[in-house]
């Protein structure tokens, strides 16, 4: 009886045990798994929602046809070209590098692509504009390739969206491509520096990268267009003009960007430490 | 059932916030570009010119609208489950990724040209 008893109490405390290292085998996996199912379905909720509830036109930072004067509008085709030279040279050494690369520089570009073809109405300011997404792929896929996916999004939106124009779109380039991606890189990168989480510099690069694009997109208005008056006014009161939309926005555009890195970070870590790998890194 | 009542409240939130909303803004909501970018561009003698291939007329704006948002999506889609495949499917080859480490993996690697 007594061997009978031992013999049980073995077995109910194998089999505790052996209950406990399952659970503790399968704990981290079922947390990662319920953050990831958290994190990404208001995410993918409020992209669907988006989609359905604006599918119009957009409108916002792009420079119309003919607005800029032909010296204007060739100078920022200057400008942009090297940059799209170094963005095109980057793609090509990190295919190499990094081989799931190229599947995110394509998921880069179509949001980036839908992204900026998406208005929204700002109940403050009565008007529409849209978030640039430049902000969320620079620190994704750097900089230089953002100018890459950027100027093909423009093109697409100057040739069949009548969205931009052909003769401003160096401009557009310069304004949500290059001072986009680049402030939003920098500011990501220097807020990281100083010790801040991922998430808060993510929010901060997406909300800068907005204001910058507009800021540049001022800047390109008013050196172009002040005429005899002052430029540094004219400057003025178009960003002044943007403010109530853009404002607003780009604490969206912050929150967006936070969303997707958070969303990336539970559900694909390694993703975002190969990409910001030293040797995988940005170029 | 529960999804179907969740999705019901969040269709019929959105379209009384809506119908609140619009009936209470009088507003144009118009773009940026044309309340400010061709504001300033029209008060200074450069009014905006047609569009190389002018898509804005009737519904045809709306039409390459629809057909570029589809488009976007469907290559977004595609990029999105080939970097984030389901995570029930285990043995979903993703490119650069150990095969069977998919969902919540950690071991994404860097490799150098050459390496297998």
């Amino acid at each position: 009886m007594i061997a009978f008893l031992k013999t049980r109490s073995l077995a109910q405390s194998r089999s505790r045990r052996r209950k406990e290292a399952d659970a503790r085998a399968t704990a981290p996996d079922i947390r990662l798994l319920t953050s990831a199912a958290t994190s990404s379905k208001p995410l993918l909720l409020a992209a669907v929602l988006l989609a359905v509830a604006f599918p119009f036109p957009a409108s916002a930072m792009h420079i119309s046809e003919g607005i800029l004067p032909a010296p204007w509008a060739g100078l920022w085709y200057v400008v942009a070209l090297p940059f799209l030279a170094w963005g095109l040279r980057d793609l090509r050494v990190r295919s190499h590098q990094t081989p799931f690369f190229k599947p995110m520089v394509g998921l880069m570009g179509a949001a980036v692509f839908i992204i900026s073809c998406l208005p929204i109405p700002v109940p403050t300011a009565g008007t529409c504009s849209h978030p640039c997404g430049t902000g969320m792929a620079a620190i994704l896929i750097g900089p230089p390739l953002t100018v890459v996916i950027t100027s093909i999004a423009l093109l697409l939106q100057a040739l069949f969206l009548a969205h931009g124009g052909l003769t401003t779109l160096g401009a557009d380039i310069v304004s949500m491509g290059i001072a986009g991606a680049f402030v939003g890189y920098g500011v990501f990168r220097m807020t990281r520096w100083l010790g801040a989480p991922a998430v808060v510099a993510a929010f901060l690069a997406g909300m800068l990268s907005d204001w910058a694009t507009y800021a540049v997109t001022s800047f390109e208005l008013a050196t172009a267009l002040h005429g005899s008056g002052s430029m540094a006014a004219m400057f003025a009161a178009i960003a002044a003009a943007f403010l109530p939309t853009q404002l607003p926005l780009g604490i969206v555009e912050g929150f967006v960007t936070a969303g997707a890195w958070r969303f990336i970070e539970s559900r694909r870590p390694g993703l975002i430490e190969c990409l910001t790998h030293p040797h995988g890194g940005h170029a | 059932m529960r999804k179907v009542l969740m999705i019901a409240g969040l269709i019929l939130l959105l379209a009384t916030g809506l119908y609140f909303g619009l009936r209470s803004f009088h507003a144009k909501w118009s773009g940026v570009d044309e309340t400010v970018v061709e504001k300033f561009a029209e008060q200074a003698g450069r009014p905006p010119r047609e569009p190389l291939i002018n898509t804005d007329q009737g519904d045809l704006l709306l039409f390459f609208f629809l057909v570029a948002g589809a488009v976007g999506g469907f290559v977004g889609g595609y990029y999105f489950r080939e970097l984030f495949p389901p995570k029930g499917n285990v043995d979903t080859p993703v490119r650069g990724v150990p095969r069977g480490d998919n969902g919540a993996d950690r071991s994404v690697r860097v490799t150098s040209r050459g390496d297998s």
